[in-house]
Parts: structure tokens; C-alpha cells; sequence
């Protein structure tokens, strides 16, 4: 009988628990504007309400004698969303980099089976073919507009460490300027042609040494010059760029290239151009939309970030909790007398619960706030570089978005929410008599 | 110790205060030795007694280039050197993209120049006279439910055979261990023979990735490097030689910073641990305030209630701490295995002793720098103004 009663009550408790703390975690904001807006009403208009708001104003109003412990609450949660929220930014951003990269009227072209530019190959006829898919778009001049790209790893110095890294050296044929609209010159030419020259992306200048316009650099025995600086604002940000012809017989890769990437006429011929080149016997490739690719290539490394943020995420949150927990107990202790004085001349448990829950959410909203003020603070559009698709360096800047703040502070009310819970209860279960004795 | 039992005690005085400080303690100590855990399989792969003494030559283009085959001898010319070994990077993949793990076409001399990996001899034996014999790390087998005598296919699409397939064949021979617990990552390679790779290929006949080189003395490591270096300066193939430690550090540095990382969310992680049990342990001082007095009365002396209170906050930290980082090594060792490999180790290596010595030395530390100040509060105790209640 007493189990029975143990266990339906935890079983109470526990769904009173979790069922808010899912809400609160995935409901899109309106509904908990809504459900915010409905308690606003509840704490003026009923009687109950206008109870809750006046014990709690107390509540609030004697935070500054509990400076101390009130903080423990506003800091952890500020330690858990500021770790959250640079943790997502930094998946948010690298992801949004590559996908920047991508768009959908363009497509790569890559061999069959291959899952990145670096394991394809793909000879110089079927590059040919590829570009005269009715399809590709026609340039000013009548000449499609494709591009075969060779990638190849490059070893420079980085100004940070000094220490070695890997920078992506892309060659890319006459149709790059035409494929890649969004790129801007910041600095010098672009490379002529049939000439040992490189332009260097804008990231990648400020991430290795030597690559200042007028500089040469010694690669696979040959002597390059940089002669211009390029700002794309996407990952190619973060390569160097050459003629694929003169990249290809400087690697000695002969005249094969690792995709082709082509400027469809529109997205919507992307279909037909993936079925023309499927039907094409003399080719085995696969095609992808550059959006689809980038965005490929980008998944795995966000997800990881994501799984590896939440995690570290939930664990703080659960000390958090414990740390809340504790002031709030303690809190409601110290008022244990005024609190039982306030049941005695008619104020209702539930009133009381409210209050603490207010009080509590309270101090959490500040902690998740500041937390994710001072990230957004420090980390947004901080630039970090991680090893991308390529085996090379890939630069991204973190972003800290409006959503990510959001639901930084979506966390902090539900740990709160859990740590003001059971201190309410117990507020609301004292005796009354017991409470009036306390000392 | 004889005043163990008071402490504890003390510290139990308010049982749910105390246990839900002992949480919070146990899950910053859980992240300390999760996150310790990968840097240390990002830092530490190459601080073995072998590594020391092995240099890494790779081509000075770029580490993906392979160097000729030709430069074995004129390495092994050199003065200083007792051994040299080579391998190719195979990249190859079992039955899935997302099955991949490292995978290295090995001279056969590779095993000598790392006794860290241990395989017994009769396997030794069959991989080298089996031309398509191939060893795999304990880890790596396990995960595929592979056994000696198996066969398995990986598919390169960069390494075509000569008839144009992917497709590769293997006859498994034989599987390592890897008795280090910091270089357990290195049990999900899957190693092949050199020989069978050019013999079979269509392309790049006669390279190989990267030169091993065992010193002679470890002393001349930048004397030794230095002349592989000049072997080949000015030609197509320049090199770069340099020691394992560094090389292995340079790799993992493009990852990013991951010890900036890492040191950034654990100083974050502590400065809360350190505010939320300093106001438990100021609570608890101030509630037993009548109690210290008491002790003072029974002729406790100012240093011996200072030494309590400090006690119980270390015990508070140990007690927690333990636990936490025990949990952290079951968590490790269940997520290990399943977690894709990120270059040359695994992203996590079981906690080890020396995390378990910097965790200890944190948790005295932490636990001292919370208790000070309540500490200091109950030595200067005025016994009559506390039995009174001023």
C-alpha cells in the first residue's frame, strides 16, 4: 500500500517534471510566448496569482541578503548556455561556411562513387563531354560555362604556430569567374593563363605566411607568385587558386582533373543534366548540386560538434541543477517563518509554489542571459580553422545566431524550472505550525 | 585519522545539502576526465618511450605526396640511424563510406620499429609469408566481428589494381594489441603488405607515403634529420623529416586547438564548481557555528578547527571527484569504441593514471581554495560571542 503510494507519487512527480521541461526545450517560441503571455494574465487578474506575485515579490526583494547562494544559481547556468551556445556556434558556423559554398544552380561532377573531390578523377575527354551537356549554361563568348577543377594539398607555414598545416591549392579553368560569381578581388590580378601564378584566398593570407601579393612560394619544385587576393566569403575563402592546366603539370597529373563543376542554365535543369549524364555510356559519374555537396561535406564534422556540445551541455546542466537545488532549499529555509506566517493568515500552497518557481526562473533567466550575452559577446564571428573535406584547413567563423541565443535561454529556464520545482514543493508541504516555531 | 569520523559526521550533518553537492562535484569531475580524455588522444599518442627515438620523413609538398622508394638505401646510408621502415596511406573502405578507419600498406620490417604493437609470433609469421595477409588492431576487429582467417574486402577508389577494381582483397592473419592505454587508438589500424600493394597497382608503382626512421641515439635526432633532409634537397622530392612527437602534434593541431578548447570549458566548468561548494561549505560553517565553539570549549585548538573545516571540504571534493572521474573511464571505455577514428588515434583514450593524478591534485586544490575561507571564519571563533550566538 505505502510502495504503491511512493511509486504513484514519484510517477506524479516525475511526469510534472519532464513533461515541462520537453515543452520548454522544443515548443517554437510562440507557444511559450503564448503560455507566458497566459500566466502574465493569471499572476494580475486571479486571486491566486496576485498571491504568488506578492510572496514573491518578498522573494525578490531579500535576493540582495542572499547574494552569495543566489549567484551559485546565476553563474552555473551562465557556465552551461555560455559552453552551449559557443559549442552550437561553432557547429553553426562552420556549417554555414561550406553551405555558403554551395548553391543550386551549379553542379560538381565527380566520379562514380567518389565522396569528395580528392578521391575523384576524372579525364580530360569526359571533362569534354560533361561541358557540352545542353544544360550548362553558354558564356558571353559562346564557350559553356564549366570549370575541371584539380585540388592538391599544399604544406605552408602558419602565422600563428609556425607550425605546418595544410592549404588547399585549387586549380580551376576558364569558367571559374563565371562560376563563382560572389568572388570579389581585394587585392592585385587574377592569375593569367598558362603561368606559374596564384591568387590566395582571403582567409588563407591571413592564415599562413608568405602569401602577400608580389611574394613567391616554392611548390613541388616550382617557383609561384601570388599575384592577387581574392574574398569569396565561403570556404574557398580558404585555398589558393591556379590555372588547373599548369597546377596539373606542375603535380604531374596530366590532363586529369578531380571533378568538373558547370553553371546550369537554371536549377531546375539540374534534373535532366543529372539523367543526361547517367544515360551517357562513355561516362560513370556522379552529380550533385554544389549546395548538396558542401552541405555533405559538412556533415559530419557538425553533427560531431553538435553531439559533443550537447553532451558537455548536459552534463553542466545536471551540476547546475544540483547547485540550484541547494540555494533554493536553503532559500525557502531561511523564510520558513515568514512563509508558514503567510499560509497562517489564508495564503494557498500553490501561491507559494509559484512564487519560488518565480524566483527561481527568475535568477535563471539572468544566469542564461548573461551566459549567452557574454558568448555572443566574445565568440561571434570569432575565426577558428579545423581540417575540412580536403585534408586541408578550412577557416569558419563562429556564429552566434538570434536562434542559438534563443534557445540558450531555453535551457536556462528549464534548469531552473527542475531546480525550483522541489524546493517549491517542500515550501508549500511545511507545516504550518512547525514553520511558526522555527527559529 | 583518529578524527576521521568527526569530519565525516560533520559533512553528512545535512544529508541533502551535502549529496546534491557531492552531484555536482561528480559531474564536473565526469567532464574533467571525458574532456581530459580527448586531449589526451589528440596530445599524447606520441609521448611513448618507442615514439621518442622514431622520426617520421614525409614529402616536404605536403604529406599526402608520396616519395620514391629509391631513397631507402641512401637513407639507410646514414650514420646514426639503426633501422628504417616505410608505408603507404591505403584509405580504404569496408563496405560502407562511413566504415572507415586507418588503413596502411606496411614494409616488412614495420613491426620491429613499433614493439608497441604486439602480435604473437606464429601470426607475425603468417603475415609475412602471406602476400595478402593483413593484421588488424584488437579494437578494429572487434568492432566488425572479424576473425583470423577471415577475408576482407575494402575498397579504395584511389588505388586501382592493375585490371582497373577497387576492390581489394585481404586474408586477415593476425591481430595486435596495444598493452599502452593512451595508445589504445592505434587498435583500429588495419596494416597490409607493401609488397602486395605495388605489385598489384596500377599507378605510382615504386613510392611509398612515409619513411619511418628508428635512431640509433636518441640524441642525434636533429643531426640525423637534418642529413635525410639534404638526401634530396633541390630535387623533385625534397623531404621533411622530424620526430614522431612533432609530427603527430602538427597533425592533430590542424584539427584545432583542441587543448584551448578543452582547458576553456574545464576553467568554466571549475570556476562554478568552485563558487557552488565554497556557498555549501559557507553554509555549513555558519549553521555549526554554536558546534565549533563547543569544540573550542573541549580544548580544540584554533589550527585543529581550521584543519576540520579544510578537511571536510577536501573530503567533500575526493568523495565526489572519485566518483566522477571513475564514471568518466566507464563512459570513456562504452563510447570509444563506437566513435569514428579523427586521424591517427581514436578522439578519446581511457582515462589513465595521469589524469587520475591531475584530477586528485585538482580535487585537494579545489577543495582547499573552497574551504579556506570558511575555514579561516571558524579559527577566528570567539568562543563565548559563538556559544552566545553574537
Amino acid at each position: 500500500m505505502n510502495t504503491q503510494r511512493i511509486l504513484r507519487s514519484s510517477a506524479v512527480t516525475s511526469t510534472a517534471l519532464i513533461v515541462p521541461v520537453i515543452l520548454l526545450l522544443v515548443a517554437p517560441w510562440w507557444v511559450l510566448v503564448a503560455a507566458a503571455a497566459a500566466f502574465a494574465v493569471w499572476l494580475a487578474l486571479t486571486r491566486a496569482g496576485r498571491q504568488s506575485l506578492s510572496i514573491a515579490r518578498v522573494g525578490i526583494a531579500t535576493l540582495g541578503q542572499r547574494l552569495g547562494s543566489s549567484s551559485v544559481v546565476v553563474i552555473g547556468i551562465a557556465g552551461v548556455v555560455g559552453v552551449l551556445v559557443a559549442l552550437l556556434a561553432m557547429a553553426a558556423g562552420f556549417e554555414a561556411t561550406l553551405a555558403q559554398t554551395g548553391t543550386d544552380d551549379t553542379a560538381i561532377v565527380l566520379r562514380a562513387g567518389a565522396q569528395a573531390e580528392t578521391n575523384s578523377i576524372v579525364d580530360h575527354a569526359s571533362a569534354q563531354i560533361i561541358a557540352q551537356a545542353p544544360q550548362v549554361l553558354q558564356s558571353e563568348h559562346g564557350h559553356p560555362i564549366a570549370s575541371p577543377e584539380l585540388v592538391v594539398i599544399a604544406t605552408l607555414p602558419k602565422r600563428t604556430t609556425g607550425l605546418d598545416a595544410n592549404v588547399e591549392l585549387r586549380g580551376v579553368g576558364e569558367g571559374a569567374w563565371d562560376l563563382h560569381r560572389n568572388i570579389k578581388l581585394i587585392e592585385g590580378r587574377q592569375f593569367s593563363p598558362g603561368l606559374r601564378e596564384l591568387m590566395a584566398g582571403k582567409n588563407a593570407h591571413e592564415q599562413f605566411k608568405g602569401l602577400d601579393v608580389g611574394s613567391t612560394l616554392k611548390l613541388n619544385g616550382q617557383l609561384w607568385t601570388i599575384v592577387g587576393l581574392f574574398d569569396s566569403s565561403d570556404s574557398h575563402n580558404s585555398e589558393l587558386w591556379g590555372d588547373s592546366p599548369v597546377v596539373g603539370a606542375t603535380y604531374r597529373r596530366g590532363s586529369n582533373t578531380n571533378s568538373v563543376v558547370v553553371r546550369l542554365t537554371d536549377a531546375a535543369a539540374f534534373d535532366a543534366f543529372k539523367a543526361g549524364l547517367a544515360s551517357d555510356p562513355r561516362l560513370k559519374v556522379d552529380v550533385l548540386t554544389t549546395r548538396d555537396y558542401y552541405n555533405r561535406q559538412s556533415e559530419t564534422m557538425g553533427r560531431l560538434i553538435r553531439i559533443v556540445g550537447t553532451t558537455i551541455a548536459v552534463i553542466m546542466a545536471i551540476g547546475a541543477v544540483f547547485g540550484a537545488l541547494n540555494t533554493m532549499y536553503a532559500a525557502v529555509s531561511a523564510r520558513a517563518r515568514e512563509i508558514a506566517t503567510l499560509r497562517a493568515i489564508g495564503f494557498r500552497g500553490g501561491a507559494v509554489i509559484v512564487s519560488v518557481l518565480l524566483e527561481t526562473m527568475l535568477l535563471a533567466l539572468l544566469g542564461g542571459a548573461l551566459g549567452a550575452m557574454l558568448t555572443w559577446a566574445v565568440f561571434d564571428n570569432y575565426s577558428a580553422s579545423t581540417l575540412g573535406m580536403n585534408f586541408s584547413q578550412v577557416v569558419f567563423s563562429f556564429r552566434v545566431s538570434p536562434s542559438l541565443l534563443w534557445s540558450g535561454l531555453k535551457w536556462a529556464l528549464a534548469i531552473g524550472f527542475v531546480g525550483g520545482v522541489f524546493p517549491a514543493m517542500r515550501a508549500a508541504r511545511m507545516s504550518v505550525t512547525a514553520g511558526l516555531r522555527e527559529m | 585519522m583518529k578524527y576521521f569520523q568527526l569530519v565525516w559526521a560533520a559533512l553528512f550533518r545535512r544529508k541533502t545539502r551535502t549529496t546534491f553537492t557531492l552531484l555536482s562535484v561528480l559531474a564536473a569531475f565526469l567532464l574533467f576526465g571525458l574532456l581530459n580524455s580527448v586531449r589526451s588522444a589528440f596530445t599524447g599518442a606520441s609521448n611513448s618511450v618507442a615514439g621518442a627515438s622514431r622520426l617520421i620523413t614525409v614529402s616536404k609538398i605536403s604529406m599526402t605526396m608520396s616519395l620514391p622508394k629509391s631513397l631507402l638505401e641512401r637513407i639507410e646510408a646514414q650514420p646514426g640511424i639503426a633501422e628504417v621502415t616505410y608505408a603507404n596511406w591505403f584509405g580504404g573502405i569496408y563496405q560502407d563510406p562511413k566504415n572507415f578507419f586507418p588503413s596502411q600498406a606496411v614494409a616488412d620490417n614495420f613491426l620491429d620499429l613499433y614493439p608497441e604493437w604486439e602480435l604473437p609470433t606464429d601470426q607475425r609469421k603468417a603475415f609475412h609469408d602471406i602476400r595478402t595477409g593483413a593484421i588488424v588492431g584488437a579494437s578494429l576487429a572487434e568492432k566488425y566481428h572479424w576473425k583470423i582467417g577471415d577475408k576482407v574486402p575494402l575498397q579504395a577508389a584511389l588505388v586501382p589494381q592493375k585490371d582497373g577494381s577497387t576492390t581489394w582483397t585481404f586474408d586477415l592473419v593476425g591481430i595486435y594489441h596495444v598493452a599502452d592505454p593512451n595508445l589504445r587508438g592505434q587498435e583500429n589500424n588495419f596494416y597490409f603488405n607493401w609488397n602486395y600493394l605495388d605489385e598489384a597497382r596500377q599507378i605510382d608503382k615504386g613510392t611509398v607515403g612515409w619513411y619511418v626512421i628508428k635512431l640509433a641515439d636518441r640524441n642525434v635526432a636533429d643531426q640525423v634529420a637534418g642529413a635525410v633532409d639534404a638526401l634530396s634537397f633541390d630535387s623533385d622530392h625534397e623531404t621533411k623529416t622530424e620526430s614522431e612527437q612533432a609530427f603527430t602534434a602538427a597533425f592533430a593541431g590542424q584539427f584545432g586547438d583542441i587543448g584551448l578548447i578543452v582547458g576553456a570549458i574545464i576553467g568554466a566548468v571549475f570556476f562554478t564548481l568552485v563558487l557552488l561548494t565554497g556557498n555549501t561549505m559557507a553554509q555549513a560553517v555558519r549553521e555549526r557555528v554554536p558546534e565549533l565553539a563547543i569544540l573550542k570549549t573541549l580544548g580544540f585548538t584554533n589550527r585543529g578547527v581550521l584543519a576540520l573545516v579544510l578537511a571536510e571540504s577536501v573530503l567533500l571534493l575526493v568523495l565526489g571527484g572519485v566518483v566522477g572521474l571513475a564514471l568518466a573511464g566507464v563512459v570513456v571505455n562504452a563510447l570509444r569504441t563506437s566513435l569514428p577514428a579523427m586521424g591517427p588515434t581514436s578522439p578519446m583514450v581511457p582515462v589513465g593514471a595521469a589524469s587520475w593524478v591531475q584530477g586528485l591534485c585538482l580535487m585537494v586544490v579545489v577543495g582547499l581554495i573552497v574551504g579556506a575561507l570558511p575555514a579561516v571564519r571558524g579559527m577566528r571563533l570567539k568562543i563565548v560571542d559563538a556559544l552566545s550566538g553574537r
